[in-house]
This record gives structure tokens, sequence and C-alpha cells, in this order.
């Protein structure tokens, strides 16, 4: 992250100016959260809480980008794009964490097609993206290992 | 052939940056320790920059380069420096604050540590300095690893990115402290009998495990460090203390004269490098 | 709730990135006395861009600590750009920036 002193002070300001929080929010209307499919503790039972009987099929219009190797488990960064359309949601998943739902992208018509995210991975395992488009669900897969480091501390 | 005119021109800077005016027969002495330190590695890691060292392992390890330059994009750390300045800012009680405790209002002075105190006759590192702040204020003292002295040591060491370490040694005790620190670094410790040079001078670059340690070049120009491990931000003594418990060695406390005089010897020889606080690392 | 957001628009797109300060904690962590300490997280992010919801994301415990998220949509500099968070505990944070 480059960043000169000079700069710095005038987006400290800038920055300042942009951080709020309000403890009551009447005008959001939050989606009701999907705990069936977040709580499911294995892959099959996560994707038909979220998308119960969709048909999957393999894409190569959904790439899925993750590391080979994560260098820790707790901060693994991951993107997906997709040139596919009608795209309504992107669902990330990490097949051997205790809940494998990471996380569901709904996108809009506004939206372009390209999410990143930093999740959480227990051991290596594979990460998959379900790109949710014209009712099917299409899905990229990658490998991430996850290895004990020798330097804890 | 460049590349040795680029090195000597490197080196002869590097030495010449240090042979200002009322410089010491210790500084003198320092600094050839600190060029040979440099020499060693330009050798093992003849593709690396030396402005790069400042990165760390990241200098030395692509694939894990390529994941920190993503969190780099939006590092978890600039949280931290937001909160550090907002504690940075906040009054004692007695309506006295950090500023008024260190020069220039306490902006842009981490460069200048650690230093060694001719009065307290000891390493005086950014830490001890917050915390002498506070007790002479009324406040109590923080915790020296974690917590709230890492956010507002990481929003003064923003203040410093991009300046280079300002480091004297100017007596026979300010030499013996350093002595200390570098005895530290290369004696064995801990069930594992490995000292800090094993892992980060000879073995830097190797595997230990699935990690591989990094230089010791660099060290500490990039603290107080978001660790994803941590989950959170930590100062160099934490990690000190973290890495001794590896080796399975009793760890020294926090701010103690162990860790503050091996603190000063590393600061010494990254002399010449750019400072890059606080920085992320896994 | 902290929130930080940076939007910057290049060519009719606009590119967000954003850091929100939170433990998510996941429910299945022990405490030194192992009790299991409950799970805090947050359960949904929205961008609200001239009066529509433009995109949601809903996460769960598996994302990092001090979460980050970075997306796309169609937008304009200059305009204004409202995101909110929410986690179990239902506290909030919102966050109002204007697109460079």
């Amino acid at each position: 992250m480059k960043f000169s002193r000079r700069k710095f002070f005038t987006t400290i300001g800038k920055g300042a100016a942009c951080l709020a929080v309000l403890s009551s929010l009447p005008s959001v209307v939050w989606a009701k959260w999907n705990d069936s499919a977040f709580n499911a503790t294995d892959l099959s039972a996560a994707i038909d809480a979220k998308y119960p009987g969709m048909a999957i099929e393999d894409s190569e219009k959904v790439s899925l980008k993750a590391p080979a190797i994560a260098e820790n488990g707790a901060v693994v960064p991951v993107s997906v794009k997709s040139d596919l359309d009608n795209i309504s949601s992107i669902s990330l998943f990490v097949v051997k964490n205790p809940s494998p739902l990471i996380s569901t992208f709904n996108l809009s018509k506004h939206s372009v097609a390209d999410v990143s995210i930093r999740i959480r991975m227990g051991t290596t395992s594979e990460v998959i993206a379900l790109v949710e488009a014209d009712g099917k669900l299409y899905r990229a897969t990658s490998t991430v290992k996850v290895t004990i480091g020798g330097c804890g501390g | 052939m460049r590349k040795i005119i680029t090195i000597c021109t490197v080196l002869a800077a590097f030495s010449v940056a240090s042979a200002s005016a009322n410089e010491t027969q210790y500084d003198k002495l320092v600094a050839e320790d600190g060029s040979k330190f440099r020499s060693y590695f330009q050798n093992k890691f003849a593709s690396v920059e030396m402005t790069d060292y400042i990165n760390g392992v990241y200098a030395i390890d692509a694939k894990s380069r390529e994941q920190w330059e993503e969190i780099e994009e939006f590092p978890p750390y600039e949280l931290s420096i937001d909160e550090g300045q907002e504690l940075f800012e906040k009054p004692f009680a007695n309506g006295k604050s950090y500023a008024s405790c260190f020069s220039n209002d306490g902006v842009n002075v981490r460069k200048n540590y650690p230093y060694y105190d001719l009065e307290l006759s000891k390493v005086m590192t950014l830490e001890l300095a917050i915390n002498m702040c506070r007790e002479s204020n009324g406040e109590k003292a923080l915790g020296y690893k974690k917590g709230d002295i890492a956010l507002i040591s990481a929003y003064m060491a923003y203040t410093s990115r991009d300046e280079t370490f300002n480091i004297k040694v100017p007596n026979q005790a300010a030499y013996d402290a350093y002595l200390d620190g570098k005895k530290f670094f290369y004696s064995k410790r801990g069930q594992l009998n490995l000292a800090c040079s094993d892992c980060h001078l000879v073995a830097a670059g190797q595997k230990l495990r699935a990690d591989i340690p990094s230089p010791a070049l660099g060290h500490t120009t990039g603290f107080p460090v978001y660790r994803s491990k941590w989950g959170g931000l930590g100062t160099l003594h934490r990690r000190y203390a973290g890495c001794n418990k590896n080796v399975r060695a009793q760890p020294f406390p926090a701010q103690g004269e162990e860790y503050r005089n091996l603190e000063f010897f590393q600061s010494l020889m990254n002399q010449g490098l750019v400072l890059n606080g606080p920085s992320a690392r896994k | 709730m902290k929130l930080k957001v940076k939007a910057k628009a290049s060519g009719g797109v606009v590119k967000v990135k954003m850091l929100v300060k939170h433990q998510m904690e996941t429910g299945r962590r022990k405490d030194k006395k192992g009790a299991l300490i409950p799970a805090l997280h947050l359960t949904e992010i929205m961008a609200e861009y001239q009066g529509s919801t433009v995109f949601s994301t809903e996460v769960g415990p598996g994302v990092s600590k001090d979460p980050f998220l970075a997306f796309y949509f169609k937008g304009a500099a200059g305009e204004s750009l409202k995101i909110s968070a929410i986690d179990t505990a239902g506290e909030t944070g919102v966050v109002d920036v204007t697109i460079k």
C-alpha cells in the first residue's frame, strides 16, 4: 500500500468524514439470514438448503481464484468472476469446513460479476463457487492446501 | 559487471549515509557490522533488491507474496491506524496528550526509535516511551504486546512510513547494549537449541515444515504487525516472545532489557532501509 | 460498528473495497474453562445506490475476522453510495461515501 505522508494527512481527514455509526436503520430491509444453509454441516445439505433442487454443471465461464497453498488458513483471499448472463447470486463453499457455506453474493442488474472476499479454512479442502443464473447452478472448484507451519508464535 | 557496480553503489550509499558529522567510533563499528550483514544476504539472495527486505518473507517467496499483495489492496491494519490515531489524540485525565511527550507532537518520530537514552542508560523503544508518557501523566501503563499499545504504535509508525531509521551509538554503554543484542541474536536457546541466526540467517529461505523463515535483514521495519494468525495487531516484543516459545525457550518479558537490546541490534542492522509499519503478515 | 469503504469509478463501473471491524466469533471456539464462546458475526452487508440495493452479501462464520469485501457495479463518480452491515446480535453499522 503506497501512501506518502502528505497524502495520508489529507486522506485521514476525508476518512474521518466517511466513518459513521448508527444503531438503528429503519430504512434498510435486511434479508432473513439463511441459517439452515449457513449451519448445515456438510456440503450437500448446505447446497440443498441454499439452492434446493437445482441442477449443477461445471462451467469454464466461472473463474475461481484461490491460492494453491494458503499462507494462513485464517485469512485466505478468494475471488470469483463470471461472464454468464442473468446471474442472480454467487455462493462460496469450503467442503471440509464445519459449516461449508461461507457466503452468498446477491447480484442485481447493476452488478458486475466480480467479487472478492477473505475466508477461513480449517484444513486442506476444495473450495467451490456456485453461480446461480437462469435457474441453474454453474460450478468452479479449486483445491487449497492449508498447512501446519513451523513458526507459530 | 553492472550488478557489481550497483551493489557497490548501494553499499557506498549506505556507508556515506552513516558517515555524517558527529559519527562516533561506535557508529563506525556498527556500520561495518551492518555492511557485512547486508553483504551476507545479498550473496544469499542475489535477485532480491535491497529495498525489498522490508517486506520480510515476501521478498523471497513469490507464492505467499501474491496473497500478501491481495491483502495489501486493503489491509486490515488500516482499521488499526484509524483506531490508533483516535487513541493517540484522546487527552489524558489531566488534559495533556501524547503529543506533549514527543518531539514534533509525536508525528513522524517513530524513525528515531529505538535509541540509547543517555540519562536513563538504557535502550528506549517507542512502546516504552508511550508508557512512560502515560505514567508521567497519571495514567496506567498499557500491556506491551497487543491492544492499545499496538494501536498507538501503529498510528505513530504510519506517520514515519517511507522514512529511514535514524539511530546512533553515542558511547560505550550504547555499544555494549548493541553487543548484548547481537549476542542474543547469535545465541542458541530453548529445547530446540536454536539461535535467531540459525533460522533467519542460515536457514532464511529454506523450509521449516511449511514455513519459510524470513531474512533477519529488514526485521523490525514493519512493526507493529497485523498477523492473520493473531487476527489482530501485535508489537515486536510480542513476536520475539512467540519466536522464543517456538524453540521451546522461556520467553523474556516484553520491554525487558534482553528484547530492547535485541531490537536495538536489529534496528541498527536495518540502517538505510525504509520504515513500512504497520504491516501485514501471515 | 466501524466500516471503512473505498469506492472508485472507472469506465462506468464502480469498484468498491471495504473492511468491517468485527471479531466474527464462530460459536465453535472454547474459552479457557472449556465453555463455548457464543457466535457473534456479521450476517449481511448491503450496498445502496440511487435508491436501490445494487449488491448484498450474506456472510457466516467462515468469513475472516475484520471482513474484507470487494465488488463491482455500474455507477458514476460523484454519486453517493451507502453501505450497511448487521450482525447476529442485531448491531448495525452504516457508512455513506462519495464515489471517486
